[in-house]
């Protein structure tokens, strides 16, 4: 087996969304949390081979994009200084900042490069002593235990010059807010529930907006759930009444998601259901989850296009604040002031994000804004939803 | 960034962490095993931003194939039982 083309089999393919058009006797709005879904359900033509009665919605787990301006901006004032080397994933030099993308703050004197693994950034911090390697750790419950590793290895090994930006998020308070509409309150309410869902507490789901996604089902992003286990998302199906199915990334794993998540529907189930079994084990992986716990805590943290979410992120725990980058380089933001950076109004990602546009409706998709000119985060990332999207229609033309 | 792939170990190493040689097709690399210590040669796992985060059940994998391509419609442990038949499968 090579774990590959056996989930990118056209007969299987075409089989089960059969299966979909057939099992599916009424029309529902699932929504797949990961940008990496996002990419694989357009890149692979999957939306066209389902039914009309489904309707797929894009979730927010895009890490890249839900970075903060903040973030972005220190990381560029962190790396002006002559002394640092900053290092982090390509994705994320391509994002528009207040002043440029951290790429085009190599133009001005950084020393900013790529790594695709936090323990690169360790070997950079052995190879240049003279150095500050700062590491800018982004990413969701799958890649926290990774830079947890590495910030271990730094502290057991006593590699000073290694510091960690780190700006970790945590799925669960996302789909809380796109879930419960009192948790936003005082913002637009932007997603309905199903209307069975928690009706005696929520008015909004019983006259759901025709302006609003409405959301059924959620496919739960297979990767998250191999580090924190398929259970993480109980609480989340019960309050909400939806049923959420874990799901993996190659088009069978997809349309598979989708079949499991409509048979629920069809039946008036919620609860929660793993299909990426062969990856997903009910407990998670515990060892990755102890070191996260050890290195890092639970913080509230913003999110871009969803404002300060509770618990919405990491923090990295006193014990290990040498290595901690914000307390070694406690800078004020933008024109020596804390004043909050204003989110650029010609781009739309905090609606894309949280399933209110479409990015096939955007105005500015593929005219002002394309992955060399971007407007925002969503365009660049390779897991945003606006790049799929663009990629998928210059394939067509 | 939740990009993870399956590749196959074909060489363990130790180091202030255990490691391994790892074949993705015809590339090979050395990721961590930090988080699957106890994965041997043979084994496949799936790997991001150079750590293995699971090993693949490959038995669970195969057997997940097979109902799909089998005309049984129980997609999952929990799945219904469903007289409906795949016209591919017959």
């Amino acid at each position: 087996m090579k774990h590959v083309d056996e989930w990118r089999d056209p007969t299987l393919l075409r089989a089960l969304a059969d299966r979909i058009a057939r099992e599916a006797t009424r029309s529902w709005t699932l929504l797949e949390v990961c940008g990496g879904q996002t990419h694989a359900f357009v890149r692979f033509g999957l939306l066209e081979l389902l039914p009309p009665t489904i309707t797929m919605v894009h979730g927010p787990g895009c890490p890249v994009c839900v970075t903060p301006l903040e973030v972005l901006e220190r990381a560029r004032q962190i790396a002006l200084r002559p002394e640092v080397i900053l290092c982090t994933y390509g994705d994320m030099l391509r994002v528009p900042g207040v002043h440029g993308d951290l790429l085009s703050a190599r133009a001005d004197g950084a020393d900013v490069r790529i790594v695709s693994s936090p323990l690169e950034a360790l070997d950079l911090a052995r190879r240049s002593p003279d150095r500050v390697v700062v590491f800018l750790a982004v990413g969701f419950e799958t890649t926290a235990p990774t830079t947890a590793a590495l910030i271990e290895l730094a502290d057991r090994e006593a590699i000073t010059n290694l510091q960690v930006l780190a700006a970790h998020v945590r799925v669960p308070p996302a789909l809380d807010a796109l879930f419960a509409p009192t948790a936003t309150a005082n913002t637009n309410v932007n997603v309905n529930v199903n209307a069975n869902a928690n009706a005696n507490t929520d008015d909004t789901a019983q006259t759901p907006s025709d302006t609003n996604a409405r959301i059924d089902g959620l496919l739960a992003a297979g990767h998250v759930c191999t580090i924190e286990g398929a259970d993480v998302y109980a609480p989340l199906s019960e309050r909400f009444g939806i049923p959420i199915v874990v799901t993996g990334f190659e088009p069978v794993d997809l349309l598979r998601g989708v079949l499991v998540c409509v048979r629920r529907l069809e039946r008036g189930d919620a609860g929660v259901e793993n299909a990426y079994t062969r990856i997903v084990r009910p407990e998670g992986n515990p060892l990755a989850r102890a070191a996260v716990d050890r290195v890092f805590a639970v913080a509230d943290v913003p999110w871009r296009g969803f404002g300060v979410l509770p618990g919405g992120g990491l923090a990295i725990r006193e014990r290990f604040a040498a290595h901690d980058a914000t307390r070694r380089f406690a800078l004020p933001l933008v024109g020596g002031t804390d004043e909050p950076i204003r989110e650029p109004t010609s781009c739309r990602a905090a609606d894309v994000l949280r399933g209110r546009l479409r990015p096939l409706d955007c105005p500015e998709l593929g005219g002002r804004c394309t992955p060399e000119t971007p407007l925002g985060a969503p365009m660049v990332s390779s897991e945003g939803a606006c790049a799929a999207y663009f990629s998928r229609r210059s394939a067509h033309t | 960034m939740c990009l993870a792939l399956p590749g196959e170990i074909v060489e363990r190493r130790e180091g202030a962490l255990p490691m391994a040689l790892v074949r993705f097709g015809t590339v090979r690399r050395e990721v961590c095993l930090a988080y699957v210590p106890d994965a041997a040669i043979g084994d496949w796992v799936i790997v991001h931003v150079g750590f293995a985060i699971q090993r693949l059940d490959e038995t669970e994998a195969r057997r997940t194939l097979a109902l799909l391509a089998s005309a049984d419609d129980s997609l999952t442990d929990s799945g219904t039982t469903d007289t409906a038949r795949d016209p591919e499968a017959r």
